[in-house]
């Protein structure tokens, strides 16, 4: 049981980083970013790469990869905003269409240059913390609080900095923003690589526990997607107890119960159903004025 | 200060403005009036660069601003007052003093002097700009804008919905402005208040400058309010 809740634990960590990325994007710029599990999927495939190179220091190849990874797909986010989001004016029905393509180009490149197969990175340290009633994880440990610290870190960037001041004001009303000499286009390409980025650092954290795959986006796409509906857009706390919320139930439901993943999907499609008809702005967004 | 050349400007195929030049002198008050769609705010948004301008020019203190951005527009000096105040709602009256403040790097200082000339601002630097009532809203949106120490401040209609104290408050604050030099085009549909604080008055209909009159031949039965606002 206490298991299955360091297990729920560690995607509840997970999801949440890949989830405020989405929100970010989707609360800022209005755009509904379908690539977002694609940019997850980079980051863990990045980091096989960068920890290849270093087969003889996984940890230092690790380390590496945490870094560099993020800031790749961050790149390769804010190329993609200049180059097609930003052409289509941020409009919201073609920017989907856009991103789906954007989905499909991601996926094809990356089978193409790390291939079909699974494979395994390995965790930077392998050691186990003695709880009182199990050994666990150190690694697995290490995945929570590194989530918990960078959720923190965009939780201060966005409520105690200029530029989150700068993103909320674009987010309230992007004309006014503009009117008062904020570079929205610049505030737009910086939202979508941060969101991105935030996709990639929770994958490389991931990436030695469940292995790298070019498939490997669709499931964090809909569980972000899951936890951004249920807990209401735009709504960092929404998010994070909502992230908590359906990470948990999974790690219950397959780790305590051993229901197959599948039972936990429909679980959180349930609540998702439940949340859409009886609180349509999410368990802690405010009502629509 | 704020020159406007023969300007046209619309939204997607639609054109508003057809041809409209005007010239907003430093430390001068231009009243612009004209009917519900003549298109009085879409010429502040054109001189803002937030709608294009598809011909014509604008400079401003000899500076070509056709074509710029609006985020460049408004570093150059020119503070926006929009029609129906336009807050951002959810952030404090802090932030939003802020956000002008960092439109041209403003410190302490320029803060100070704002907050002076609306006390029941400072007192409420911690509270939700949406939670606000509709004076103080709009005492905010001209703080705001202040906050960019403008060289041009544009107005749009800021008495509207607004009680006769606080309308005699606005009308003092853009008589002090014009005396430290700024050049303010405001957009004003009453007529006592444009009487008030008017050097000059540009009447528009339907996109086009009608008729510009100087303020002190005209009073409260001049012709051109009936004419050109149906008054
Ligand atoms: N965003 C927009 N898209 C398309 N047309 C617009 C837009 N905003 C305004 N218009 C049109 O432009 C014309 C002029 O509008 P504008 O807001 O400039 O008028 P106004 O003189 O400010 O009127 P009011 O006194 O009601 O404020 C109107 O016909 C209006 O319908
Ligand atoms: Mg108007």
């Amino acid at each position: 049981m206490l298991l299955a809740l360091m297990e729920g634990l560690v995607s509840a960590a997970v999801l949440a980083l890949t989830a405020v990325g989405l929100s970010l994007t989707f609360g800022v710029m209005r755009v509904v970013n379908v690539a977002h599990g694609e940019f997850f999927m980079l980051g863990a495939v990045l980091a096989w790469f960068v920890t290849q190179a270093f087969p003889g220091a996984p940890a230092l190849g690790f380390a590496l990869a945490l870094v560099v990874c993020p800031l790749c797909v961050a790149a390769i986010a804010v190329l993609a905003d200049l180059l097609v989001l930003k052409r289509l004016a941020y409009e919201p029905a073609p920017t989907i269409v856009a991103t789906i393509g954007l989905l499909y180009v991601l996926q094809q490149a990356a089978l193409s240059l790390f291939g079909p197969d699974a494979r395994p990175v390995a965790p930077p340290f392998d050691f186990r913390v003695q709880l009182p009633w199990f050994g666990y994880s150190g690694y697995k440990l290490c995945v929570i609080l590194a989530a918990l610290a960078l959720l923190g870190l965009v939780w201060a960037l966005l409520s105690r900095t200029r530029i989150g001041l700068v993103m909320r004001a674009t987010r309230i009303d992007r004309e006014m923003a503009r009117a008062f000499a904020i570079n929205v286009d610049l505030v737009y390409a910086g939202v979508f690589g941060l969101g991105a980025g935030l996709a990639a650092v929770a994958a490389v954290l991931i990436v030695p526990i469940r292995q790298a795959h070019y498939l490997m986006g669709a499931d964090p796409l809909l569980l972000s997607f899951i936890v951004v509906i249920i807990g209401g857009l735009g709504s960092l706390r929404g998010t994070l107890a909502a992230a908590l919320l359906i990470g948990l139930m999974d790690g219950l439901l397959s780790t305590a119960l051993f229901l197959p993943p599948t039972v936990a999907r429909i679980a959180a499609t349930l609540l998702v159903a439940l949340v859409l008809v009886f609180r349509p702005q999410g368990l802690l967004g405010k009502a629509a004025a | 200060m704020l020159r406007i050349d023969a300007i046209d400007a619309g939204y997607g195929p639609t054109r508003v403005l057809h041809g409209l030049s005007l010239e907003v002198r430093a430390g001068e008050v231009l009243c612009v009036m004209g009917r519900n769609g003549a298109g009085k705010s879409t010429l502040m948004k054109a001189i803002m660069g937030l709608v294009p301008a598809q011909a014509g020019s604008l400079t401003l203190d000899g500076v070509r601003t056709t074509g710029l951005p609006a985020h460049a527009v408004a570093r150059l000096g020119i503070g926006y007052v929009p029609q129906g105040r336009r807050l951002f709602g959810e952030l404090s009256v802090h932030e939003n003093l802020e956000i002008g403040l960092m439109a041209r790097r403003r410190g302490q200082r320029v803060r100070d002097h704002v907050l002076s000339l609306f006390p029941r601002l400072r007192e409420r630097l911690g509270q939700t700009a949406r939670t606000l009532s509709g004076g103080e809203q709009q005492m905010l949106a001209i703080a705001r804008a202040l906050c960019l120490e403008p060289k041009v401040l544009l107005m749009d209609e800021p008495t509207e919905g607004l009680q006769p104290s606080m309308i005699t408050l606005i009308r003092e604050t853009v008589r002090d402005l014009r005396a430290t030099g700024v050049a303010i085009l405001l957009v004003e549909q009453r007529v006592d208040t444009v009487l008030q604080v008017a050097d000059r008055v540009a009447f528009i209909l339907a996109g086009r400058l009608a008729e510009i009159a100087d303020a002190r031949g005209l009073d409260a039965g001049a012709p051109q309010f009936r004419q050109y606002v149906g008054v």
